[in-house]
């Protein structure tokens, strides 16, 4: 097992600089020239010249992306080309709410997508199984902008229970950073709660056939201990499989929902980057959200090992 | 007597800072945009967005005011004293945010520092500029490399902003991270995509006029969503409502609408010579394009696109303007005499016209009705949904047949003509040519009799409209959304909230 870790975490460099290449190469392909989008209305030839030149946008590609790494490798990602701030700060100002709404999308995902899984394998084939499934259903195939704005709708605009959108941080209002923060992640948790439900439900299932299982239970053991020591820990190996691979989602989610409900947030961050061709910007974001991918990939490979016994003596 | 206006004088002079005294604004004013500003330094700044917050933050030597016209800001008046020599007489008493004074020799170096900065935006707007002297401290000389009548109506927008010289000066390229104006707020703070804040500046020169400790312009890129803020109170005013939802706001007894129309225009421009796309019928035939036009209903396109707030056009100078020619009238649609036309150009049925637009709904509806209506006078329009960075790079580089885009206007015809229709000017991406187009437009830049002028542009409008390498479509309107407790917001055609005046009842 040493070993297997060993060689991820021999893989996270490497993946990481490919991942470097391959966003500034594809960026390349974008159509639309940053110069002109940067000019604005007035594209004055002159002006274009010169930024271009300042951007080293008329350097070959190459001696562009060397130009980038170098100052990565530094800890330098450049600066915005749209507001002149530096990426850095720009990630470190952004990273925090990300960081901040994908946590509570997480907490409110596996707090109602594990124990309605449970609920559902439990209690299977009877009208609690059809609920949590029906739930389940709904929040796979509700689109997170339109379960969004229907939120704000009811919720701020009708009920006026929570502001429509904006964030304050944790630190500077805990309360009204919850407030403004809850109707998002919630809308982010939802889709990944039902993926967790279904897969919780069948993994359930599987392990409350086993003979470990009978065994338990011919022990005496309650029904509760049963589900929650024997069968629970056994199925959530591949749920963490799987909720470690729905924090792609949970980014990628976080680019609809950051937008609908204007939280300046990494998703906010490239996505008007793209649009702006801000590219260092979307370099350095996109680089920073694949490390973080990487490594919770490879926290996921340790947290096997922790509820797995068996996997240690691989 | 002289006792009596020394006393007057002095009273004068504490006035300001005794009404300060006595009531200093507590409110804050919440205003949503709809995209996040670029830099705000005055030189390097690009977006019109970022007009909006300078209106906050810098004041500029002239405004215009609801007719257009010039009314003094940081200048109290100017003066031509030959036609290339401008006087600007200043405001006296200005100091910028960091208390320095705003002078002669701050505006000189402020005009210096949009014609020289290294990727300044404000170089082609003021090119006619030769050099600025300080005649007194009041007094500011510019001498013109040539006279240029639009050049004063340069100095309403962000190249008349006049920016601190010792701020500017220290701070260098990274100004526009914490800009200092002379306007009514100095900057407070700004976090990217989602908020910028702007404090009251007390020794601003019209303080009386300012009601509000602080101003949050809060960044909300959804339509539908910044209605919902305006809905439910979290912000006071929301800058280009979408025309769909302006019923909604009506309906709400807490909303007021404010429509006006402005000084931009929406257009489909066709390719007439920028590089091989431009072999196409519809870009080598004037009848052709003309046979286009007359397919289109844009009374009843403003009426599906944009619920009727948008006025048709087919010139580039607003309504508003001095200088509109009223005697330019929109054509009705006549799908038989297009039929004619086409017959007479001798071109093959249907003809092919792809029609790129930028992937918003409302622009793409906007192609799809086009389509339609053009389809029934024998053209096969494809519409071709672009992303705009896109669009914007294929339209420079020639990669268009038709091109639907839109330009936010200028409050001088100049800026809205020139740069679109001079042989090879920067905007002029059809290519369009015509020497008589060219002497007009030189002409008009030449004199400042307003009655010349005006026949000028009338002769280039009135030509452009035969040629149509543009073909305008409509004067898009400012739908600006408020709360009914704010009073004294003035919809000017500019598009831009002015924090003077405003307030919010209590």
């Amino acid at each position: 097992m040493n070993s297997h870790l060993g060689r991820r975490i021999a893989q996270v460099l490497p993946t990481i600089l490919l991942v470097s290449m391959l966003v500034f190469g594809l960026q390349q392909l974008m159509p639309g020239d940053p110069a002109l989008v940067l000019a604005g209305e007035e594209r004055d030839p002159v002006v274009l010249a010169q930024i271009r030149q300042e951007l080293w946008l008329d350097r070959p590609i190459p001696v562009q992306y060397l130009h980038w790494i170098g100052g990565v490798v530094q800890g330098n990602l450049g600066y915005s080309w749209r507001i002149r701030e530096p990426v850095l700060s720009l990630v470190e100002e952004k990273l925090p709410v990300t960081l901040q709404l994908g946590v509570m999308a997480f907490v409110i995902a596996i707090g109602i997508g594990i124990p309605a899984g449970i609920l559902s394998a439990v209690k299977r084939n009877t009208r609690w199984d059809y609920i949590a499934n029906g739930i389940g259903l709904a929040g796979l195939s509700t689109p997170n902008f339109w379960l969004g704005i229907m939120l704000i709708l009811l919720v701020s605009v009708k009920l006026g229970w929570l502001p429509p959108s904006g964030y304050v941080s944790l630190f500077d209002d805990w309360r009204q950073s919850l407030a403004t923060t809850i109707m998002p992640a919630f809308v982010l948790g939802n889709a990944i709660a039902a993926v967790l439900m279904r897969h919780t439900r069948s993994a359930m299932l599987t392990a409350m056939d086993q003979d470990y299982v009978r065994t338990a239970r011919a022990k005496g053991l309650s029904e509760g201990v049963v589900i929650l020591k024997h069968a629970l820990r056994n199925a959530l190996v591949p749920v963490i499989t799987l909720g470690a691979l729905e924090l792609g989602t949970l980014l990628s989610g976080a680019v609809l929902t950051e937008q609908v409900f204007s939280i300046p947030g990494f998703g906010k961050l490239i996505v008007d980057a793209v649009f702006n061709r801000d590219y260092p910007v979307v370099q350095g974001v996109v680089l920073v959200t694949a490390t973080i991918y990487i490594l919770l990939n490879l926290l996921a490979d340790v947290l096997y090992v922790v509820i797995n016994p068996r996997l240690r003596r691989a | 007597m002289r006792r009596l206006l020394l006393a007057a004088t002095a009273l004068a002079a504490f006035a300001p800072l005794v009404a300060h005294a006595q009531s200093a604004p507590t409110q804050t004013l919440k205003i949503a945009l709809n995209e996040d500003p670029d830099i705000l330094d005055p030189t390097l700044a690009r977006t019109f967005v970022g007009r909006i917050v300078f209106a906050g933050l810098c004041d500029k030597l002239f405004d215009i005011d609801e007719k257009l016209n010039f009314v003094p800001q940081l200048a109290t008046s100017y003066e031509y004293t030959d036609p290339k020599t401008l006087l600007l007489h200043l405001r006296p008493g200005v100091t910028f945010q960091d208390g320095t004074k705003m002078d002669a020799a701050a505006v000189k170096y402020s005009l210096e520092r949009h014609a020289t900065m290294a990727g300044s935006s404000r170089k082609g707007e003021i090119s006619a500029m030769d050099h600025v002297d300080v005649v007194d401290p009041l007094t500011v000389k510019v001498v013109l490399k040539s006279p240029s009548a639009p050049f004063i109506a340069q100095l309403t927008d962000r190249a008349g902003m006049i920016v601190s010289p010792k701020a500017a000066a220290a701070e260098g390229k990274d100004f526009g991270l914490h800009p200092v104006c002379a306007g009514p707020f100095s900057f407070g703070e700004r976090v990217a995509q989602d908020h910028i804040t702007l404090d009251r500046y007390p020794g601003y020169w019209d303080a009386k006029n300012v009601h509000f400790a602080h101003v949050i312009y809060r960044i909300i890129t959804d339509t539908s969503v910044k209605l919902a803020n305006l809905e439910a109170g979290s912000v006071d005013i929301a800058e280009r409502i979408a025309p769909s939802d302006v019923a909604q706001a009506r309906k709400n007894p807490k909303l007021n609408v404010a429509i006006i129309p402005g000084i931009g225009y929406d257009s489909i421009n066709f390719n007439l010579a920028n590089g091989t796309r431009a072999n196409t019928p519809i870009g080598q035939s004037a009848l052709v394009r003309k046979a286009f036009e007359l397919s289109i209903d844009r009374k009843a396109l403003m009426q599906v696109v944009y619920n009727g707030l948008f006025t048709p056009t087919v010139q580039a100078i607003p309504a508003s303007s001095p200088y509109f020619d009223a005697d330019l009238k929109v054509p009705e649609r006549d799908v038989a005499k297009a039929k004619a036309l086409l017959a007479q150009a001798g071109v093959k049925l249907p003809v092919p016209v792809t029609l790129a637009v930028s992937t918003s709904p409302v622009q793409e509806q906007m192609g799809e009705v086009v389509q339609s209506m053009a389809a029934e006078a024998g053209f096969a329009v494809k519409v071709q949904a672009t992303e705009f960075a896109s669009m914007l790079s294929a339209e420079t580089h020639g990669d268009f047949e038709a091109s639907a885009i839109g330009w936010s206007g200028r409050p001088d015809p100049d800026g809205n003509l020139y740069s679109f229709f001079y042989t090879n000017a920067p905007l002029n991406d059809s290519k369009y040519s015509n020497k008589d187009v060219d002497t007009w437009l030189d002409q008009s830049r030449a004199t400042t009799d307003v009655a010349t002028r005006k026949a000028l542009f009338a002769k280039v409008v009135t030509q452009v409209e035969k040629d149509l390498p543009v073909m305008y479509l409509d004067a898009p309107s400012w739908v600006t959304g408020m709360t009914k407790k704010l009073s004294g917001f003035r919809p000017v055609p500019d598009g831009m909230i002015r924090l003077q005046g405003m307030e919010l009842a209590k």
